[in-house]
């Protein structure tokens, strides 16, 4: 096993927690902003997924041209979940934990009949794009285009997260996040604010969405695997920040990647739980959380 | 003079023993052997609901984990009869202390996190143990294990091996549901019923009225943990065959509590009234619109979740006239 090995398992794992820190900046957002932990958060994932393969069979569009357009349609998305769901789970006077969680594995459920039932339930792939069927050679190190790119992508949206947060509206939403009833005292709309914030949330697993289509298959079942990635990363992060969320998912990357390597493939994700469950014993609140 | 506590927790025993026999009855005129099996599946999520309640309800835990539990008796009773040739009936007590100890060993990390910390972390152990179960080849691995019928000893309670007849796993089932609602029955009236629903309500002063929280706990863990453990047990002598994805999986772990938390969680009858609800419209839905494979069975399913959990988020029950306690209820100082 030589260096190179080891370069290249690296590289690889740090372009796939990339991926996996932008999945679960979304889940970290609305989480931090409401308390409200997303169970279909693997579903809105696997919606921008198919949306990039339908309009690039469609229209041939490069996936890359997609990003902007399936950001935005995941924005809508979020906006009227909040809106027509959340609001109301939020308002109960009963067992609000439970019932946020239920309602949102009720739409997860709901999202993978739908997705079965207008797309079928094989698997499918973006297979030709401006990225595909190419790598590039890095000092030794090749590295798979459409990775790379995603890789980078997330990087940009998440550099676009900090950027808002440090906005007027960051700051709305942060002072929501510390106290939601005493916002409304100085004026801000904390429905308008919530609603805002699970647009963002799916906005940015949607840029993961096209991201991923570009290399990985679709089915209707793609997100329950990369959302439990989500809650471990957001978890181990510390839920509601982003930069534990960045740091997370770089970390879950490479022992997913080293475990696969060194120990047994089939339990790369033994390897990446066991990591999380050893910090929590130390760290119950995750590496950066506060909540 | 009796109080009207007292008087309340008899009429509940005395509906629950006219349910039981209601139910012991009402598979008799029933031939068929789908609408057999359609009763035994809910009667079996109906105890498994009210163990999970026993620690997501009364005492506040949101598990996600109980998959576990439930894989690990149903492999400890399977793992006991083909390889020691142990009968099941023994066997599925020894799936529950496993199940129970399962419980307590995850309970042990996991209870000092709180909230959503809490639920995620056992959303992932519950992941880990699929995942071992499924590279372990020792206990069959992916491939799963065929639970063989012992033919020496033919059709047999012992054994709890039937070859054709349903009805004896419908009273294995019943027996379950209704040793876990006697269970949770014992549990509204003992005390640690209440330092539970304390610990469950307000931590912080329940401590300051010098309760133990993390043992107590590690108690309700251990009760719901076997408990479910021997509901797995039961599940795998009936359908006589167990594989990682179909007793480990993670999903398992939400439909396990799904019944307690719609119908009314930390209630008598809110699991039963949720699975008596729930467990059929999902099964006939499924085989009535599931069948063409286009998922209109999950939309419908998934919309109905939502729909209860939004409408009645005190849970099903409540619909039935069950009261449900509002959180630090007048209920505990009454009995108090």
């Amino acid at each position: 096993m030589t260096a190179t090995i080891f370069a290249q398992v690296a590289v690889g794992g740090l372009l796939m927690g990339l991926i996996y820190a932008l999945v679960a900046a979304g889940l970290s957002l609305i989480f931090g902003l409401m308390d409200v932990v997303n169970f279909a958060h693997g579903e809105l994932l696997m919606l921008a997924m198919y949306a990039t393969f339908v309009v690039w069979l469609a229209t041939g569009l490069d996936p890359l041209l997609l990003l902007i357009p399936v950001a935005f349609a995941l924005f809508a998305l979020g906006v009227a979940i909040y809106h027509l769901l959340m609001a109301r789970a939020l308002s109960v006077r009963f067992n609000r934990g439970m019932v946020q969680i239920f309602v949102t594995f009720g739409l997860a459920i709901l999202l993978r009949g739908f997705a079965q039932f207008t797309f079928g339930s094989d698997f499918k792939s973006v297979s030709s794009s401006l990225l595909a069927n190419r790598t590039i050679d890095l000092g030794g190190v090749f590295v798979p285009t459409p990775q790379l790119a995603a890789g980078i992508v997330s990087l940009l949206a998440f550099g676009a997260l900090l950027v808002i947060s440090r906005t007027e509206f960051g700051r709305a939403l942060e002072a929501t996040r510390e106290d939601r009833d005493a916002v409304a005292l100085i004026g801000i709309d904390r429905d308008r604010i919530f609603a805002l914030g699970w647009g963002l949330g799916a906005a940015a697993v949607g840029i993961a969405g096209v991201m991923l289509a570009t290399f990985y298959y679709v089915t209707p079942n793609v997100g329950a695997n990369f959302a439990l990635i989500a809650y471990v990363t957001v978890a181990l992060g510390g839920f509601g920040s982003l930069f534990g969320a960045l740091v997370a998912g770089l970390l879950i990357g490479q022992v997913e990647a080293l475990t696969a390597l060194l120990i047994e493939p089939s339990l790369k994700q033994v390897g990446m739980f066991a990591i999380y469950l050893a910090v929590l014993m130390f760290r119950p609140r995750g590496l950066f959380g506060t909540l | 003079m009796e109080t009207s506590i007292t008087r309340r927790r008899r009429h509940e025993l005395i509906i629950g023993a006219t349910l039981l026999a209601v139910l012991a009855l009402l598979p008799l005129p029933i031939h068929d052997v789908y609408t057999r099996n359609l009763i035994i599946i809910t009667v079996l999520f109906a105890g498994l609901a009210q163990a999970w309640n026993v620690l997501g309800g009364y005492c506040g835990q949101i598990s996600l984990s109980h998959a576990l539990y439930f894989g690990v008796g149903a492999y400890v009773s399977t793992l006991l009869l083909t390889r020691a040739g142990i009968p099941p009936t023994v066997g599925m007590f020894a799936g529950g202390a496993l199940g129970g100890l399962m419980a307590l060993l995850v309970g042990w990390p996991c209870f000092r996190l709180s909230g959503h910390y809490y639920a995620i972390a056992t959303v992932v152990v519950g992941e880990i143990g699929y995942l071992l179960a499924l590279n372990w080849d020792w206990i069959g691995g992916a491939t799963g294990i065929n639970i063989p019928y012992v033919r020496s000893v033919g059709d047999s309670w012992l054994w709890l091996q039937f070859r054709i007849d349903k009805l004896p796993y419908h009273y294995a089932a019943l027996a379950f549901a209704a040793v876990a609602w006697l269970v949770a029955w014992l549990i509204e009236g003992s005390r640690w019923g209440f330092v539970w629903r304390a610990v469950k309500d307000d931590p912080v002063a329940a401590r300051s009225l010098a309760v133990r929280i993390f043992p107590s706990k590690m108690a309700a863990a251990a009760i719901s943990g076997a408990l479910t453990g021997i509901g797995g047990a039961i599940y795998a002598q009936y359908v006589g065959y167990i594989d990682p994805d179909s007793v480990l999986y993670g999903q398992l772990s939400i439909l396990i509590p799904l019944p307690a938390v719609l119908g009314g969680v930390g209630t008598l009858w809110g699991p039963l009234v949720g699975a008596a609800v729930l467990i059929p419209l999902s099964e006939l839905t499924r085989s009535y619109l599931g069948g063409s494979g286009r998922g209109v069975d999950l939309m419908i399913y998934g919309a109905l979740i939502i729909l209860v959990a939004l409408a009645r988020p005190q849970g099903l029950a409540s619909l039935i006239g069950v009261r449900v306690r509002a959180p630090a209820g007048a209920d505990d100082a009454a009995a108090a």
